[in-house]
């Protein structure tokens, strides 16, 4: 291969904002042999490289396919806007970064799918990569499309853009799809009978092979395969030995400055907690920890190899690992030496977790971080969040007598049931913290005088697999009320000068919500969404959401069908026919428990009984401890 | 400061690096000399920095084969052993060329910048009607040029634009050969010429401009003074001419 080429000339890289996202050269990049390699992969984040880059799921898998012999893998991401109009007015097609070549050579497109918002930069890369955006309307020269990540647990708003969608975690069953390729590139390649050989395969859901019917109210009628040999449901794949499985420990190191900077650890998957609102929280079921052992290794190995000064724990509740004291310490003695900084997100703030921070952070520029999601007791108990007043108050109470002044807490307004006196709550803790801080705090003692208390609150929007799948969402208005009454609770506190408020915009959460509970009938409003324009809807600067309402009425459809409507228990959900480890009744069981105002506990104290345990491994097999809260 | 020792890295950046920014350049040596387990020293304080400092930036697009880098380490095996741990982590467009130890008194790559060597030509179909001429006649033009005892330039800078003199900043400037150029300027961080400064200045006196991206450019070398036992400064020395083998 020939280094130096590279598929944007001179002028454009000259013209355009930070080349360096498109030339890829970047140390622990793979480049191999073409003569030697017979599976070209394209994988793919669809947004700017900068956020592509961090995420820990693509550098996993390309690590496990470039270490499959005759697979090269390469990256893609999607183009910025000023890049993305000159590839349009100049015909040329997107590439992979480290050959440089078009995306439409190769013989599959991977795209990871992560949040709703980032549909129409799907069609983006298939647009520019000069790939059909329907699969019905490709060849079998195109590559094979497929999906991955959490929002392929629904991924029908976007079904007819995929030819497949790999349910669940990657590494388990690539092998034996690119093995069912070769025998099919071998033996004379139909596009048709490869996919439906490929639905065969665990885990593997063609879209195409399905057929979908609805009511006249426009719910499902019926879910069905075409063909008796297509699988009904299709079971998520999962690892269930993290400690000998895919992990990179040559991650690619760009030169740009990216989101995610450093080593990371992924210490476990999968979450005890069960909040309600949480569809990671279910998604990742059984909770599975990578032995302790094998971590340090992996950082020493990963920190000696790309040279990061930073390395991270990565896990939905890392306080929850097992293990926790004695990575840390390790980490801690290590880093000293190297002058390498830990970062240590999703801890529960406590004696042991305000100790560790106080040696790894600078306590003056840090924060403390809770995240309580509710303003009272009775609305945390809805949402099985266990987080009481009391441990937030004790733990702000440790936390000032260490030095810090900063707190901030994070809230969702519009959960089920909840009321006004819920969301006064909110305002109501955040005072409460700060007198914890007046008299906790001498006044000779106070830096600067005073607390600094920030509130922030985002949106809820029901996912699927969740307990709140069923559960209506708010309207634009409700939530936008919602956040008034928030601040002018706030601004009635007697300490609401420490308090500062932050809300997100309520509009994208609406076309969050619309897509997350969508159907195939979605299809069509995101193809005509992305014709007039739309991209980068993720990037609250670029989201047009008048375009986004015109649209889903000129295909006769309404958003309030898809988010404030509550659904009862017995319709199919476009969703119904994946299967993600827990079972219905027990998403029906929480969501009964929830309208009850019953707490779950967590599945260190009592397992719930949500059906993962079929996975044969994990927590679901481990002691119970008592008295854990 | 302790016993540390400074040393002088020269490298090239070539191929694609040449659209990676100085910024990201000094993130990449941070890493690299990380993984080739070079001792280097650093700042203090809560997020202590690696002690280094860069010659002079180079802008986006050029090549360059004279760029360097001063580093502070707190101890060394041989200048070859480094090279070669630092080229093992590192791409093959940003190549390590030498390592040298500097001697206790030399200024640092930044603040001793004097002046660099650049080689210039047209991107095709961009030659100015001034160069598609006899090489007689450029090298006249060239000669008219510097000639001039002021050579008026608007610099358009972030705080407005500013009218400077070029003509003391170009020590040398012909044709070569093969129709390229080959330009000395001066580098120093207040009074930086570049080659398409001066190339619009002499375009102008014959009522011409560049086009747009016309030059490709590249680094030769990045100079520094010599300086005399009473301090005085001499004759422009390459930077890597400074520091010893080891
Ligand atoms: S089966 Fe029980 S222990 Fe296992 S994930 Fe579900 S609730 Fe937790």
């Amino acid at each position: 291969m020939n280094r130096d080429h590279l598929a944007l000339s001179d002028d454009i890289l000259m013209k355009i904002e930070k080349p360096a996202r498109y030339i890829g050269h970047e140390y622990n990049s793979v480049v191999k042999d073409l003569s030697e390699v017979d599976v070209r992969f394209a994988m793919c984040f669809p947004d700017v490289y900068e956020i592509g880059m961090s995420h820990l799921g693509i550098q996993i898998l390309y690590d496990m396919f470039n270490k499959m012999d005759g697979v090269w893998c390469e990256r893609v991401y999607s183009p910025w806007m000023d890049l993305d109009e000159i590839m349009r007015k100049e015909r040329i097609p997107l590439f992979a970064l480290e050959s440089q070549d078009p995306i439409k050579d190769f013989d599959f497109l991977g795209i990871t799918i992560q949040y709703e918002m980032c549909y129409t930069n799907i069609l983006q890369v298939l647009d520019l990569s000069q790939i059909p955006l329907l699969s019905k309307d490709r060849d079998d020269d195109d590559p094979i499309v497929i999906g991955g990540g959490p929002c392929t647990y629904n991924p029908e708003p976007i079904a007819d853009f995929f030819d497949l969608f790999y349910i669940g975690e990657g590494e388990t069953r690539y092998a034996e799809l690119l093995a069912l390729y070769r025998k099919h590139r071998k033996e004379g390649f139909d596009r048709e009978n490869f996919l439906r050989e490929a639905a065969k395969i665990p885990g593997m859901y063609v879209p195409s092979l399905y057929d979908v019917t609805y009511h006249e109210d426009g719910t499902i009628a019926a879910f069905s395969p075409r063909f008796d040999d297509v699988p009904e449901k299709v079971l998520k794949e999962v690892v269930m030995d993290l400690s000998s499985t895919y992990y990179p420990m040559k991650p690619v190191v760009p030169y740009m400055k990216v989101t995610q900077d450093r080593v990371v650890l992924e210490i476990q998957r999968g979450c005890i907690r069960g909040c309600r609102f949480c569809q990671a929280g279910q998604l990742y079921r059984p909770v599975r920890e990578r032995n302790v052992d094998v971590l340090k290794e992996y950082a020493m190995t990963m920190l000696k190899n790309t040279g990061h000064e930073e390395v991270s724990l990565s896990s939905l509740s890392s306080s929850d690992y097992s293990k926790l004291p004695e990575l840390i310490d390790y980490l801690i003695e290590e880093c000293d030496k190297r002058h390498i900084n830990i970062s240590l997100p999703s801890l529960r703030i406590d004696a042991f977790s305000l100790d560790v921070m106080s040696k790894v952070q600078d306590i003056k520029k840090s924060s403390l971080t809770f995240a309580p999601e509710a303003g009272s007791q009775r609305l945390r108990n809805v949402i099985n969040k266990g987080l009481t007043e009391e441990v937030i108050l004790r733990g702000a109470h440790l936390a000032f007598e260490g030095g810090w002044t900063r707190v901030k807490l994070y809230f969702m307004l519009g959960q089920p049931t909840e009321t006004e006196d819920d969301i006064r709550g909110i305002a109501e803790l955040c005072n409460k913290i700060a007198a914890e801080f007046f008299e906790t705090v001498p006044k000779e003692k106070r830096v600067n005088g005073r607390v600094q208390i920030v509130a922030s609150t985002s949106f809820f929007v029901p996912k699927p697999f969740t307990p709140f799948q069923w559960a209506p969402q708010c309207t634009k208005d409700q939530f936008v009320e919602k956040a008034y009454f928030t601040r002018k609770c706030i601004s009635e506190q007697l300490n609401q000068k420490s308090i500062k408020y932050n809300w997100h915009e309520a509009d994208a959460s609406v076309m969050e919500g619309v897509l997350a509970r969508g159907d195939r009938r979605l299809a069509e409003v995101i193809l005509k969404v992305y014709q007039k324009g739309c991209f980068y809807d993720a990037w609250s600067e670029y989201y047009k959401h008048r375009v986004w309402l015109e649209t889903i009425e000129e295909c006769g459809l309404t958003p309030e069908f898809y988010t404030s409507r509550e659904r009862s228990l017995d319709e199919i959900l476009p969703w119904d026919y994946i299967d993600a480890g827990v079972t219905k009744e027990f998403l029906k069981r929480e969501w009964q428990k929830a309208q009850n105002e019953m707490i779950s506990e967590n599945c260190k104290v009592k397992c719930q009984g949500c059906g993962a345990a079929r996975f044969g491994g994990g927590i679901c097999f481990e002691e119970r401890v008592a008295g854990d809260e | 400061m302790s016993d540390n020792m400074r040393l002088r890295v020269r490298f090239e950046k070539t191929g694609a690096i040449r659209y990676i920014g100085h910024l990201d350049v000094m993130r990449f040596f941070q890493k690299c000399l990380r993984r080739a387990e070079i001792d280097v020293a650093f700042t203090g304080g809560f997020s202590p920095h690696m002690i280094m400092t860069f010659a002079q930036p180079l802008s986006v697009g050029l090549e360059s084969h004279g760029e360097y880098m001063d580093i502070e380490v707190h101890s060394v095996t041989d200048s070859q052993d480094m090279l070669e741990r630092m080229n093992a982590a590192s791409v093959p467009e940003i190549k390590i060329v030498s390592v040298k130890r500097l001697p206790e008194n030399a200024g640092n790559a930044m603040a001793s910048v004097a002046a660099a060597k650049y080689l210039v030509s047209f991107r095709e179909g961009r030659t100015p009607a001034l160069f598609k001429e006899d090489p007689a006649r450029v090298n006249e033009a060239i000669s008219e040029f510097l000639s001039k005892e002021t050579i008026p330039y608007v610099k358009e800078g972030k705080k407005g634009t500013r009218e400077v003199d070029l003509r003391p900043g170009i020590f040398e400037f012909f044709v070569k050969e093969d129709q390229s150029l080959e330009m000395l300027l001066e580098a120093s961080s207040g009074d930086n010429v570049k080659p398409a400064q001066v190339l619009d200045a002499l375009l102008a006196l014959h009522d011409d401009s560049l086009s747009e991206n016309a030059l490709q450019i590249s680094r030769l070398d990045t100079y520094t003074r010599k300086v005399s036992v009473d301090g005085i400064l001499g004759e422009l020395l390459s930077m890597d001419e400074v520091g010893e083998i080891f």
